[in-house]
């Protein structure tokens, strides 16, 4: 449909540059782009020297003037940043205090999760209702069991030995998995005609946003066992899973509940005129359509999401910032903080990215479907 | 005689004091076409919405092809099945493509096979004109396309009657041919038919009766040529002025 006869004037596309020589079309390109004006050309040389403020500060600690390798703190001579101290400890950072002999299990749980992932997000490959089951079904399962043991001459791990990056991950994928459906029957249930229903999810999820997730945490490690049987101590592990996706599920609620505000009545008219009910009219019609508008929303919150799951430290989990502040107070490595701090923020920082990219790449995939 | 396919009978519904419909009775045979027509606010939406459950009545009974219209949900989803509706503003899926639109209902709720399923949408889409737009979707179509598609989608279901709520008012005038010719050929077919139109010519060329509302009740009722030439109340004539103009 939209070839170039058809587009208006104002928005064709610029002649292509490609007749013109490399060096005359950067050129072009940094007149057009970046002085166009004297105002553009004052802030773009501003952000150049805030970068390169910032390049200068960093590059000659963490490249050029940095220690690789060594066995102790000692052994860092250099006076940049010591990585000797984060290559002695990666296998920590990573496995916590898993078994080493056993880490090829959460090896396996990581390879199944590459493919889940792949599977949903590569557009070419089929079956991604499949996918979907799989990443909420089998892939929680195969992982607990995977990594637990007890079965087949599998060791058994219990789960205060999993830490660092493996559960990091753990709770990560867990609470992006199933945060969103848990948010999408939320928003559903505070919408629904029933009372009840309405009362729970409006109290439940004005819960939420009003305490912190630390607070929520807290309690549930401090108060449930006084609701448990004597004896009966909760997992903390599974304390925090379930805890990060409730927790989050109300956040994804309202982002949802904002989608579904969004449609206009005709469409739920329009689904019931077929003959749908109140499932199918959601689950076809609805849902779709409300998920697509607030794609930036859930990525949003799944990007907090992330971030909260460092909160498990107070039951007592050691996930990935936890153990690297515990390593940093390793006699050995004293002094070690700037490094172990700067790889978790900058595992954070790739990871939240990456969520971001992805985003941008779901939206433009929906945009050039819909061409609205 | 047959019984009627639509029967509505001393139906009154109110929003809160406003009593939009008063005292409604009317019987549609099958194969029969009719035409309702009045003036904005007179309830001829409200009538023919509450004939698929759209909306609820206080009093009174609605039955389509025997079927009591009332809010049990499984009853009222069997019911919507079998009566297909076109609506002033199309409300096709966005997300969806023409042909998914018009395969959704019968893969999801009547289990048939995708092939087939998609074999009649494309049947349907030629009958409107829009066969190769199949695969386009909704926001790349003219507002003309866009309501044969969703009359296509209605009939995608099979049903035994249509329901159109003035389906050209929100077309700009060199589109309203084309939906028009579209459901003057659907009549052909022996399709049940009642339309909310101000078209005139549409109503001559098809229509076996033109019923008149005003005020929330039925005021008029007679075949195209003695409604249009010859009213028989006040009211009818000043709005027949007013469509001619
Ligand atoms: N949901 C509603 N609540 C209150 N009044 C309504 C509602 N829907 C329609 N009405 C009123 O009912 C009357 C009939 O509306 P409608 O059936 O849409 O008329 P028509 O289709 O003939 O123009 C109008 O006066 C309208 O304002
Ligand atoms: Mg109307």
């Amino acid at each position: 449909m939209t070839n170039a006869a058809t587009l208006p004037a104002g928005r064709a596309r610029p002649t292509p540059a490609s007749a013109a020589a490399p060096a005359g079309r950067i050129l072009s390109w940094l007149r057009r782009r970046i002085f166009a004006s004297w105002r553009d050309a004052v802030l773009s040389l501003s952000v150049v020297a805030v970068l390169g403020a910032i390049a200068w500060a960093i590059v000659p600690w963490a490249l050029l003037d940095a220690s690789w390798s060594g066995a102790s703190r000692a052994d860092c001579t250099g006076t940049g940043a010591c990585w000797a101290f984060v290559a002695a400890k990666a296998p920590q950072f990573v496995y916590g205090f898993y078994p080493p002999a056993e880490r090829w299990r959460p090896d396996i749980a990581l390879a199944l999760l590459v493919f889940g992932l792949a599977w949903l997000m590569v557009p070419r490959l089929p079956g991604k209702r499949y996918a979907g089951l799989f990443m909420m079904i089998v892939l929680p399962l195969a992982t607990v069991l995977l990594l637990h043991g007890g079965f087949g001459g599998l060791a058994v791990v219990p789960s205060d030995q999993w830490g660092g990056l493996l559960l990091t991950m753990i709770l990560a994928v867990s609470g992006i998995t199933f945060s969103l459906p848990f948010g999408v029957l939320f928003a559903l249930g505070r919408r629904s005609r029933m009372p009840l229903i309405r009362w729970f999810c409006i109290g439940f999820i004005e819960f939420c946003r009003g305490v912190p997730f630390l607070t929520v945490l807290f309690m549930a490690i401090v108060m449930l066992p006084f609701f448990l049987p004597s004896g009966m101590k909760p997992n903390p592990l599974a304390l925090a899973v379930a805890g990060i996706i409730f927790y989050e599920a109300a956040y994804m609620a309202e982002v949802v509940r904002g989608g579904l505000q969004a449609l206009p009545k005709g469409q739920y008219e329009a689904a019931m005129a077929i003959g749908f009910g109140y499932w199918r009219t959601m689950l076809h019609i609805i849902l779709p359509q409300a998920v697509r508008k607030v794609v930036p929303g859930v990525v949003n919150t799944t990007i907090s999401l992330l971030k909260n799951t460092t909160l498990v430290m107070v039951v007592g989990l050691f996930d990935l910032l936890n153990i690297v502040s515990a390593g940093v107070s390793d006699p050995l490595w004293a002094g070690s903080q700037a490094e172990g701090y700067f790889i978790v923020g900058l595992v954070f920082w790739l990871m939240s990215f990456g969520l971001s990219c992805y985003s941008r790449a779901i939206e433009a995939g929906f945009a050039r479907a819909e061409r609205s | 005689m047959e019984n009627p396919l639509i029967q509505l009978a001393n139906v009154n519904k109110w929003y809160n004091q406003f009593h939009v419909l008063r005292d409604i009775d009317l019987e549609v045979r099958r194969g029969e076409r009719i035409v309702v027509c009045g003036p904005s606010g007179s309830g001829k939406s409200t009538m023919i919405r509450c004939i698929n459950g759209l909306e609820a009545y206080e009093q009174g009974t609605i039955t389509v092809a025997g079927e009591r219209v009332d809010q049990d949900d499984d009853n009222i989803e069997k019911i919507r099945q079998r009566v297909g509706m076109v609506f002033q503003s199309f409300n096709l899926f966005p997300h969806l493509s023409i042909l998914d639109n018009l395969t959704l209902g019968p893969i999801k709720l009547k289990r048939v096979p995708r092939a087939a399923a998609e074999a009649r949408a494309m049947e349907l889409l030629e009958r409107v004109h829009i066969g190769h737009q199949a695969l386009k979707f909704p926001n790349q179509l003219s507002g003309g396309q866009q309501q044969r598609v969703a009359i296509a989608r209605a009939l995608a279901m099979e049903p035994d009657v249509m329901l159109f709520d003035e389906p050209t008012s929100a077309l700009d005038p060199e589109m309203v041919k084309e939906v028009l010719d579209v459901m003057i050929e659907l009549a052909g077919t022996g399709m049940t038919m009642i339309c909310v139109t101000h078209e005139m010519g549409f109503a001559r060329a098809v229509a076996d009766r033109v019923v008149f509302m005003a005020d929330g009740a039925i005021a008029e009722v007679g075949t195209p040529d003695s409604f249009f030439s010859a009213p028989r109340t006040e009211r009818a004539r000043q709005f027949i002025q007013q469509v001619i103009h």
